[in-house]
């Protein structure tokens, strides 16, 4: 169960005087249960690349494998393959449209030609993964909260069962709590099923915190693909390239710089606090032991 | 009285269902006094539904209260006859880019706000160039507005605002759709707004790190102003700000950790560079 991403190419507009190349040469391999952050400044070929995982874009030049078969392939099923890698948009919640809740998310199942109650009890399944509240499931969907209706959003992808979700920028526009139990919630999900988990965000703190492999691209290319410790060691290269590195990572630089001793490859608060009390408390002892040795 | 007043704002808007039968009443701005300097850099922080957005489209006469009076540079914004110097004078600047801008070519857009005042086309002209200056996009004003940034079409939308000659300008979460550098140029094209032109600023935001610089910030909760003070003085109270499901900026949080830690810092750190200074004093002693 992966995807792999071979020498992927795509050019808009091929033909004429205007052609974008917005996908240069992209090969990844995405395996099962990852979690996965996709950064980059806007047009950087984000979303694109998304696009092309569940074939709602063919390439222009390579081939993408989903589980060892050419989705491009003349005889490729792709209407499982878009069950299997669910994309969960910007601002998803602009295509809630059912009268209530629960109708909503079944939609999904019901496509796929589903018995009624297999849909149910999956919706029903979904809207517990997203961490929502059954007093909701038959209220409308506009009468939510902007965070409980994107919620909903996800959960209707959710109830496809997908091996792969990837979500466009899940939080933007939420408030910072609303932002924290989105995040937590797919955490969460990730860690009960298994499933492979592609974010797509604009904060490095988020993607600090939450995933254990970054791609980040830059003009249609793969700039860097690695661990975040790793990836925003090139705090400097992500600047120049319209992104930046958590704050965290800016304290210990400074501190660094300052002359305390600290390591300077860490990107979350709670490594960041470890370190620096690691430093301060080893310090405290050497004052301690000198004095010591100055009372004797 | 300040350049924006509100006195006792209350704002409620009644809830029907399909068949229009009243289900009931909310209120989303509930008895808000409000007192604006002219010059000041105001933010205003609060959770999804706390108010903010209501608050914000009574500055500039979108909603009218239902109870209590505002004031913009001393106009009552349920005058009709002042209408539209109350929206020349509080421009607004919304979240998306793309529902804002409406010319083809980048300086059409920004003299379109003057151009309906009835100002003479040389003026407008002007107007065009120094309001683009303003925000540092005046080298994009022959460009097409569909192949900027998100952050250049931000700041055209706030150039746009800034030639019709505000007193104040309100942003209501004008960077949640943009990436960090496009957040970044347009902070800095807001502060410098502020601070250069003394344009008033009411900033609406989800983002701590932006509001650092702000003379003073407003958190609303439940329709009604739950805290303000100081940048300083807010980001202080990590855990009343949690409650209101807020944050503070990491490198606030960290020190706060740090402290809770037994580390003697003091409350409300709000730069890298005060952190970082207070660190390194510990750590020379």
């Amino acid at each position: 169960m992966s995807i792999i991403l071979d020498h992927v190419n795509y050019v808009y507009g091929g033909d004429t005087a205007l052609a974008v190349h917005a996908l240069k040469d992209i090969n990844l391999v995405i395996p099962d249960g990852q979690f996965i952050g996709l950064i980059g400044h806007t047009g950087s070929g984000k979303s694109t690349l998304v696009q092309h995982l569940n074939g709602l874009i063919k390439p222009t030049g390579g081939s993408i494998y989903f589980n060892g078969e050419d989705i491009h392939a003349d005889d490729y099923d792709k209407k499982k393959l878009r069950s299997k890698v669910g994309l969960v948009f910007q601002y998803p919640e602009h295509q809630l449209f059912e009268i209530d809740v629960f109708s909503d998310v079944c939609f999904g199942p019901r496509n796929l030609g589903l018995s009624r109650q297999e849909t149910e009890l999956r919706a029903y399944a979904a809207l517990k993964q997203v961490g929502l509240e059954d007093e909701y499931f038959y209220q409308s969907p506009f009468d939510l909260s902007g965070g409980q209706k994107r919620r909903v959003a996800i959960a209707g992808v959710l109830a496809m069962k997908p091996d792969i979700l990837v979500l466009d920028e899940p939080t933007a526009g939420l408030d910072p709590k609303g932002r924290d139990e989105i995040l937590d919630q797919i955490a969460k999900l990730k860690e009960e099923t298994g499933i492979t988990v592609i974010l797509v965000s604009h904060s490095m703190e988020d993607v600090a915190k939450y995933v254990e492999r970054i791609i980040v691209m830059n003009q249609g290319a793969v700039m860097y693909d690695d661990v975040p410790r790793e990836v925003f060691k090139h705090y400097r290269e992500l600047e120049e390239v319209g992104l930046a590195a958590p704050q965290v990572t800016y304290i210990m630089q400074a501190l660094h710089k300052n002359g305390m001793p600290v390591q300077t490859d860490v990107t979350t608060i709670a490594e960041a606090k470890d370190e620096i009390l690691r430093v301060l408390d080893g310090q405290m002892r050497v004052t301690e032991q000198m004095q010591d040795l100055g009372a004797m | 009285m300040g350049i924006i007043k509100a006195d006792k704002l209350v704002f409620e808007y009644i809830r029907r269902d399909e068949e229009g039968n009243v289900e009931g009443i909310t209120r989303a701005v509930d008895e808000v006094d409000l007192d604006v300097q002219q010059g000041d850099f105001i933010a205003v922080l609060g959770h999804n539904g706390s108010g903010k957005s209501t608050l914000a489209k009574h500055i500039n006469a979108i909603l009218y209260p239902t109870e209590g009076t505002v004031w913009v540079d001393g106009m009552d914004t349920k005058d009709e006859k002042d209408l539209w110097n109350i929206r020349q004078e509080a421009g607004m600047v919304f979240q998306n880019p793309d529902n804002q801008i409406i010319g083809q070519v980048v300086e059409e857009d920004v003299g379109f706000g003057p151009e309906n005042m009835g100002i003479p086309t040389e003026e407008i002209w002007a107007r065009v160039e120094e309001s683009l200056k303003a925000v540092g996009m005046y080298k994009y004003r022959k460009f097409s507005p569909n192949k900027l940034s998100g952050g250049q079409k931000q700041r055209v939308s706030i150039a746009g605002v800034i030639a019709m000659h505000p007193k104040c300008i309100i942003l209501d979460e004008p960077t949640a759709m943009l990436d960090p550098n496009g957040r970044k140029e347009v902070v800095r094209a807001v502060r410098a707004l502020n601070d250069v032109e003394g344009i008033t600023v009411l900033l609406i935001t989800h983002y701590m790190e932006e509001i650092i610089h702000a003379d003073k910030v407003f958190v609303m909760d439940k329709g009604r102003i739950a805290m303000q003070g100081t940048p300083r003085e807010i980001f202080s109270r990590v855990e009343h700000l949690k409650h209101l499901r807020l944050d503070v900026p990491q490198v606030t949080l960290l020190a706060h950790e740090l402290k809770k830690s037994g580390v003697g810092l003091p409350d409300g750190i709000l730069t890298v560079e005060e952190l970082t200074q207070e660190l390194m004093r510990l750590y020379h002693v």
